[in-house]
């Protein structure tokens, strides 16, 4: 069982990821990156890493996806020419692509056969050991909890430059001005005329 | 059984999606974005591998440290391409000269 849904979410993974680069629209590009982190958080609860599958679920679904897909629907891009030399680079990237993966695997073969590779324990949780969001939660406040801070304000910095960087201010645009309005008195604003028949009102 | 090995090989492939991703489209700088998001997927997924098959939960920490950071990045890198189309009316990135550096 757990074989087979490694596969299947190894699978559709691999394949979502491959269309996200290929994918013509990019909107579908970003659809593709959806679909790519849930089979990916699906590969992280098999091991047993449950709070980050989470994790990777609200945060790049919930955040940084919907973050594409605004940009992506927001400007208006002409994408067919941005497309342009798609075709003149693929057999170059292929084969670059081809030589790294071999590359990879090579280096992961020389690991495993170093014998480094022979302390795998068994995957899941043993009994009576504390959960993994426990476990995390343990290291994350205690011996992380200097880089737990450095991420918030990561995190801070992060949300203050890009306020700072689309926020403009428009010429021209109406706002309401409370003051103004609540300053506002009756004989200000009204006059009473009698204005004889047929004739019209100055305003 | 599943071991360390398949989840190294399907993230490095992963990993070298990503990168092929950025050498085709070299002009989109969205689809650039989003395969930096893959790559960042693939260390996770290796870190996470690593931290669950070696019996040790500093990997999912640092997992979570990437997490925050892919994060604040798209953010910063999607906020400086708006400005970019802002000014330019276009986001081909593989003429972007103006400060000729």
């Amino acid at each position: 069982m757990q074989i087979f849904a490694f596969y299947l979410f190894a699978s559709v993974v691999l394949a979502s990821g491959a269309m996200c680069i290929f994918s013509r629209n990019p909107v579908h590009s970003v659809l593709w990156l959806i679909l790519a982190f849930f089979n990916a958080a699906g590969l992280m609860v098999l091991v047993g890493a449950e709070f980050i599958a989470a994790l990777l679920v609200i945060v790049y679904v919930g955040a940084v996806a919907v973050l594409f897909l605004f940009v992506v629907m927001m400007l208006d891009i002409d994408f067919a020419e941005l497309r342009a030399g798609f075709m003149k680079h693929l057999p170059l990237g292929l084969l670059l692509a081809l030589v790294l993966v071999v590359e990879i695997i090579f280096g992961v073969g020389a690991w495993q056969s170093s014998g480094m590779g022979q302390a795998t324990a068994a995957v899941g949780i043993p009994e009576g050991a504390p959960s993994n969001i426990e476990q995390l939660g343990a290291l994350l406040y205690t011996k992380y909890v200097f880089l737990f801070e450095a991420a918030g304000m990561i995190l801070l910095v992060a949300m203050v430059g890009a306020i700072v960087l689309t926020h403009r201010t428009r010429s021209g645009v109406r706002k309401q001005n409370v003051a103004n309005q609540v300053a506002r008195r009756p004989e200000d604003a009204t006059r009473n005329t009698q204005p004889e028949v047929g004739k019209g009102v100055e305003l | 059984m599943i071991g360390i090995e398949h989840y190294l090989v399907v993230s490095s492939i992963l990993f070298v999606m990503g990168m092929l991703g950025i050498f085709l489209n070299r002009k989109n700088i969205i689809i650039i974005l989003m395969a930096i998001e893959l790559i960042l997927l693939a260390v996770n997924l290796n870190f996470v591998a690593f931290s669950a098959f070696l019996g040790d939960m500093t990997g999912q920490v640092f997992a979570m440290f990437i997490l925050t950071v892919a994060a604040g990045e798209a953010a910063i890198g999607l906020a400086i391409l708006v400005i970019y189309f802002r000014q330019r009316g276009t986001i081909a990135v593989d003429d972007v000269n103006r400060m000729k550096g």
